[in-house]
């Protein structure tokens, strides 16, 4: 019985220990995405929990007339400017001078529980806004900026990721249903070239197709973009749906045929209620996989500022922010928002989806 | 439907016929209007409001495809049967078709051909470019480096993957751990690489450090900080491959965790009541059943692998010696313009799954002559 206990806290333990190391990163770019830009720069996000730390408890500005190059009696202390600014320990208190001689001040410290809660959400405001944006931070200042136009990056992903979903699915759908209850020649040929592209690197195409893109002048558009990732997407979806729909009973479509309805009529009435659940867990699949695509954006949407999708304007926010986290934190998040949305509730249907595409491929 | 068996007028017949194309036409016609307006919205400075462009792309994109199917089928339905029996399979598997050749199978022979010309695709070279591709010391590096991803990432991502799903099968919250393993994979890469940009933050020795690992690294350990993905080379890939481990796993854990449920209980107990403890249960009962999932996982990890980009991109753009096989392949082709070498890249990535194409293949043929 003891044993069992045992075991079951090793259990329980070392799994409660890697689900907190595998969240604790997206924790941390939560946290700091709603933190004062001061703060973020000056102390870790983990301070925002309690902690130990010195705090300031008091502030001693000495008058005017004390003269900083001889030794000062501040606090009940007697001591030069040099060590003030040192830093003085005495009962269990930090003193220590902020500022240059002439106008600063004698800080008390106290080593004592403490958590940094100042939040803020003027670094989402930033970065969703398009012209400059003047920030105002904690301490009464204000830091203007060019704003990162996260909010326009988000309508372009939109308009990039649902199409590029339906059109593959409608594309598939129908050509899975052909594949599996059509009889026509070269059937499996042509469905072997389905397999066969299942796992063709898109690196291969993609050059080609820029071309072709540019000789048709559609590059940098959307329409691009829909038509590469449905190019792409297209075996996967073809293969799962096929999986799907070939293995719904042969009777349903004996009786239908029976009664005189097209190969249409069936697919339309019968086939595309029936196959809901496959048609989720492909359209979640290839939601996620478009809405977080970098590549295929930066190379068929490239530099054309006004039409880049949320992974782009993140990727150029680190290559010229890159040390700007209250930027990158609230941008990340931000891009982050609708595909964990999806995954949570439709989180059955995507795992659904995952076991169909792999245990059998 | 047109019965055979109704006697009509020939003429009759044909212009129903030639009246069923009229829809087609028509949202043909549309389709490259749109087409037409969507590229002049989106290429010209500045015509129209956003929003008003994406509204009319989202109708326009979505529609289209709906129509053409409809359109298409009213075309056939007007047909005599015997010619409808040989077109409606075109209806259903012609487009799909139409787009993987023009998407897929084309592109890879013209990257083929482009990868045995020159920069510019002009002047035949041979095997230059594979020999470049092969012999140039940094293409080595980037051998190297790839090698590093496919056989740690896939090794820690698998390891990983199998210990939590079976530590989860054996917990009280399975579920609630298995979502917190999970969630990376909605993340995008781009994302996952800031998050952990953040992570291996540095900062000067005598300025707090933010980025957890180098606070825990100086605070705890006493160490220098350092710059993680840059400066600590060799090393710095594995802190890369960590990313994609860290996105990976779930899928990895998702699958290991529905072979192990599907092991029958009553073998389990079997092997318990003569005396196995649970390591021995794992590794002579529990591998060896899951050992076809294990294969498929991993193969599956390695594809992702060998192609990996936005991460490597977005945390060093390839630099400090972390130069992967698809960075490399982006900045021949896009920084160089360099054609021919970018293809030859190419090509060897795509000969790289080849094997696995071939074991799909095979796979595909057993279960059709079943």
């Amino acid at each position: 019985m003891k044993s069992k206990f045992v075991g079951s806290l090793l259990v329980n333990g070392s799994l409660a220990i890697i689900c907190l190391l595998w969240t604790i990163p997206t924790i941390g770019l939560l946290i700091s995405s709603f933190r004062d830009r001061i703060d973020i720069s000056d102390t870790g996000w983990w301070t925002v929990f309690p902690h130990q730390d010195w705090v300031s408890v008091q502030k001693i500005t000495p008058a005017s007339a004390v003269d900083r190059y001889s030794p000062m009696t501040l606090g009940g202390i007697t001591a030069t400017f040099e060590q003030f600014e040192a830093g003085i320990s005495k009962d269990g208190k930090k003193y220590i001078w902020i500022g240059n001689r002439r106008i600063g001040y004698l800080d008390v410290e106290a080593y004592t529980w403490t958590a940094d809660t100042t939040f803020t959400l003027e670094n989402y405001k930033q970065v969703l806004a398009s012209g400059t944006y003047t920030a105002k931070l904690a301490n009464g200042s204000t830091d203007t900026n060019q704003g990162s136009d996260m909010a326009s990056g988000f309508l372009n992903s939109i308009a990039v990721t649902i199409p590029a979903t339906v059109i593959p699915i409608a594309i598939a759908a129908f050509a899975a249903y052909g594949f599996a209850w059509m009889n026509f020649p070269g059937r499996k040929m042509l469905f072997a070239l389905v397999v066969g592209l299942l796992v063709v690197p898109l690196q291969i195409a993609l050059i080609p197709l820029l071309q072709n893109f540019v000789s048709l002048h559609l590059n940098g558009t959307f329409l691009a973009v829909w038509l590469a990732h449905t190019g792409f997407g297209l075996p996967l979806a073809t293969y799962l749906l096929f999986n799907y729909i070939s293995e719904l009973p042969r009777d349903i479509f004996e009786a239908a045929r029976v009664d005189g309805a097209s190969h249409f009529k069936i697919f339309m009435q019968l086939v595309i209620p029936l196959s809901v659940p496959a048609l989720a867990s492909f359209a979640i699949f290839q939601f996620l996989w478009v809405w977080n695509d970098y590549l295929v954006a930066l190379v068929f949407i490239g530099g054309g500022a006004q039409n880049q999708v949320l992974t782009q304007r993140l990727a150029n926010l680190v290559g010229s922010f890159g040390q700007n986290w209250e930027l990158l934190t609230a941008a990340a998040f931000f891009s982050m928002i609708v595909p964990l949305i999806v995954f949570f509730s439709l989180q059955r249907y995507f795992v659904r989806g995952l076991l169909a595409g792999s245990v059998k491929g | 439907m047109a019965t055979p068996n109704l006697k009509r007028s020939k003429g009759l017949v044909f212009l129903r016929i030639l009246a069923s194309f009229i829809p087609l036409i028509l949202t043909v016609l549309l389709l490259v209007w749109g087409m037409f307006f969507i590229r002049a919205a989106q290429v010209s400075k500045n015509p129209l409001p956003q929003s008003i462009t994406v509204a009319i792309a989202l109708v326009w994109g979505v529609g289209g495809i709906v129509l053409l199917f409809f359109t298409g089928n009213i075309v056939i339905e007007q047909l005599p049967v015997k010619w409808a029996r040989y077109l409606e399979p075109i209806l259903f598997v012609g487009p799909a078709l139409l787009m993987l050749t023009w998407a897929l199978v084309l592109p890879t022979i013209r990257t083929l051909i482009a990868s045995f010309y020159d920069q510019i695709s002009k002047n035949f070279v041979g095997w230059k470019n594979y020999i470049y591709v092969f012999t140039n010391p940094a293409m080595q590096g980037v051998f190297r480096n790839n090698l590093l991803w496919l056989v740690f990432g896939t090794a820690f991502t698998v390891i990983a993957g199998l210990l939590i799903a079976v530590l989860a099968d054996r917990s009280k919250f399975e579920n609630a751990a298995k979502s917190m393993i999970f969630l990376p994979m909605a993340i995008s890469f781009v994302g996952a690489g800031v998050i952990w940009n953040f992570v291996y933050a540095a900062r000067p020795i005598d300025a707090p450090q933010i980025g957890l690992l180098n606070a825990i690294y100086v605070g705890m350990f006493h160490g220098q900080p350092e710059a993680w993905t840059a400066f600590f080379q060799p090393w710095n890939n594995f802190f890369l491959i960590l990313v994609e481990v860290w996105l990976q796993t779930g899928f990895a854990m998702v699958l290991f965790s529905a072979a192990i449920k599907g092991i029958p209980a009553e073998i389990l107990e079997a092997a318990r009541v003569d005396g196995a403890n649970e390591i021995q249960l794992f590794f002579s009962i529990m591998l060896p059943t899951i050992a076809g999932t294990i294969i498929t996982v991993s193969t599956t990890v390695v594809i992702f692998t060998l192609k990996i980009f936005d991460v490597v991109w977005v945390m060093t753009g390839g630099n400090f010696g972390t130069s992967v096989i698809g960075t490399e392949f982006y900045r021949q082709y896009f920084t160089y313009n360099e054609n021919g070498t970018g293809s030859a890249i190419a090509v060897v990535l795509f000969i790289a799954v080849i094997p696995v194409m071939v074991y799909n293949l095979r796979q595909f043929a057993r279960r059709e002559a079943m």
